[in-house]
């Protein structure tokens, strides 16, 4: 994705949803007629998207504004150095966060024991520097038809003035067809 | 791998409970999803589902092909690659075949030909005569609720085709295009050196080839829908051979540190785009032992809607192992579809095994040896696969009819 200038595709849904597809968007690049210019090894380009899109325009009314980021990883597998996707990381905290007051939701895949050292700098430069943290994972014991993960919920309150410890919140949860039902450990519908 | 046919997500207010429910707004019912041959709509994500021409796979993995790991000498994947062909064969859907290692013509020539009612009746005796010394066998009260593999569709709806590897499909129905990577020896130096110069990572020409290739039929054969007046709506099943090997001038399988650790990526990933964006499918064969990088093999993985790894015990301490003789192999689902739903229908067991009958590759629930070390010829462990059971089915239909 660093290589070339992407067209970027927008589509607005009642003013509130601004959508990049990756996958749809990089079909014209690659086999489009345009041409292209000098090879870039960062996302500069992504994040002047990212800006452009989220700026307020006279007569909104959005409040809070919300990047979500689905997903790093493939960032990775496209090329792009993991410094170049932690740079424009910190770039869209900058510019959403500080400046616009709204919020990054990032979602990036580990494994335990992974060979991707570059995703796992990735994912760990990440937690350093989130303040909340939900884990999803499958049961240490192993699959289980009707409990098929655990949530950690990670508070980042050491992050904070005051340098309190961080706050531990486990939860498991059953995806359904369309809902994901959470409740307590030891607590699902099947045993009780 | 499935087709988008639309629809999308809308959040609805807050639900009873408290909980925020999505409800999907979307095409009502499968009659405009069902139009396509050799296809089964899933009304409840609005996608087009296809076979990969192995009724036990499909319930492994919910009626989605697509990707696999290879084993250890190619013998199963290519077994699996076929089957998935012939399966669009059958069906009437379109075929594009792509190999580095074997002219794709001589594969289409060996595509196995589904069983004719005849040989139909054979293997229901066969079954027949399994079925009643299973009456009279003990049988441990363990293994009496040992779990089948869960049928996850309803069979009526479907003609689920049983193949045969010992007959081979005519060629005079076959409609096919094919792409085959010749590299002589010179360019395969030409580019290697050229790799070496180049600082940042390229998608390989082989690749990129490939890629040209697929794009220009799909945009001509009016996959995408561009060419709508042109023909009824087809399918286009991809198989691509062997991909990540020297012989797509690609050098993952030969270090560990390889000059374009990318390319496969990228590949995948405008594949990916392409597929999204047409009525296709495609099952890789990928030869993951040879891939020496690990992270090349896990960015693959979470690059591919469906992964199935394949473990043969050809060569390894397992052939001669009293615990697996059975079997030929172990199959590992390494990923499951989750396409435009949370969660998918796949079976509950994920210990399988796989074997090659006289003229089938069967999938099986594994059973679990812990009683195998005692006393094996006390207890008697009935090994129930989809396969079989379909079989018995089979038979009872034939002879309630008669």
């Amino acid at each position: 994705m660093g290589r070339s200038p992407l067209k970027w595709w927008l589509k607005t849904e009642r003013g509130q949803l601004v959508f990049l597809e990756g996958l749809g968007s990089c079909l014209d690049v690659v086999f489009g007629q345009e041409q292209r210019e000098e090879d870039v090894s960062d996302l500069r380009a992504l994040f002047t998207f990212v800006q452009a899109a989220l700026a307020p325009v006279d007569g909104d009314a959005w409040q809070g504004r919300v990047l979500l980021l689905d997903e790093l990883g493939v960032l990775l597998s496209l090329g792009a150095a993991p410094v170049a996707v932690l740079d424009f990381v910190h770039y869209c905290r900058v510019a959403v966060c500080s400046r616009l007051q709204g919020n990054i939701v990032v979602l990036v895949h580990s494994n335990e024991d992974s060979g991707d050292k570059e995703n796992e700098l990735l994912v760990t430069a990440l937690s350093h520097h989130s303040d909340l943290i939900l884990w999803a994972e499958g049961l240490a014991t192993g699959f289980c038809k009707d409990v098929h993960g655990q949530l950690k919920i990670i508070r980042r309150t050491s992050l904070r003035p005051g340098g309190e410890r961080d706050s531990l919140q486990l939860y498991q949860y059953k995806i359904q067809e369309r809902n994901v039902a959470f409740f307590a450990r030891g607590m699902s519908a099947a045993v009780l | 791998m499935a087709a988008r046919a639309g629809g999308e997500a809308v959040p609805a207010a807050r639900g009873r409970g408290g909980a925020p429910s999505f409800q999907r707004k979307g095409p009502p019912g499968g009659s405009r999803l069902a139009a396509i041959a050799g296809t089964r709509p899933a009304v409840r994500h609005g996608q087009l589902l296809l076979s990969t021409g192995l009724p036990s796979l499909d319930s492994v993995l919910g009626w989605c092909g697509a990707g696999s790991e290879e084993d250890k000498y190619g013998v199963y994947s290519h077994l699996l690659f076929k089957y998935f062909l012939a399966e669009g064969v059958v069906c009437g859907h379109d075929l594009f075949v792509a190999s580095a290692k074997e002219l794709p013509t001589s594969i289409l020539k060996e595509l196995p030909a589904p069983l004719l009612d005849n040989c139909r009746n054979e293997v229901g005796e066969e079954a027949a005569a399994v079925k009643s010394e299973d009456d009279s066998m003990q049988i441990a009260w363990r293994y009496q609720n040992l779990p089948k593999m869960e049928v996850n569709f309803d069979i009526s709806l479907v003609s689920v085709r049983i193949f045969s590897l010992y007959v081979t499909l005519s060629a005079r129905k076959l409609k096919f295009c094919v792409f085959f990577l010749n590299i002589a020896i010179s360019s395969i130096l030409k580019c290697v050196v050229k790799h070496f110069l180049l600082a940042n990572s390229n998608m390989n020409c082989g690749y990129a080839r490939l890629l040209q290739s697929i794009q220009k039929i799909i945009y001509q054969e009016g996959f995408d829908g561009s060419h709508p007046q042109k023909k009824q709506k087809n399918i286009l099943r991809i198989g691509i051979q062997s991909l990540g090997s020297m012989l797509w001038d690609d050098d993952i399988c030969c270090t560990e540190n390889p000059e374009n650790a990318h390319s496969i990526t990228k590949f995948l990933y405008v594949l990916r785009g392409l597929l999204r964006k047409s009525l296709s499918a495609c099952i890789i064969t990928v030869p993951a032992h040879l891939i020496q990088n690990k992270a090349i093999m896990e960015r693959v993985t979470n690059l591919s809607d469906v992964v199935v790894g394949l473990e043969s015990f050809i060569g390894s301490e397992r052939e001669t192992n009293p615990l697996y003789k059975d079997y030929h192999g172990l199959i590992h689902v390494r990923q499951i579809p989750r396409l435009n739903c949370l969660i998918c229908d796949v079976s509950d067991t994920k210990d399988l095994a796989f074997r090659l009958k006289r003229k089938q590759f069967t999938i099986e629930v594994r059973e679990t040896v812990l009683l195998h070390s005692l006393e094996p010829k006390r207890w008697i462990m009935p090994i129930y696969g989809y396969m079989t059971r379909h079989i018995l089915k089979l038979n009872d239909m034939t002879s309630h009819s008669s």
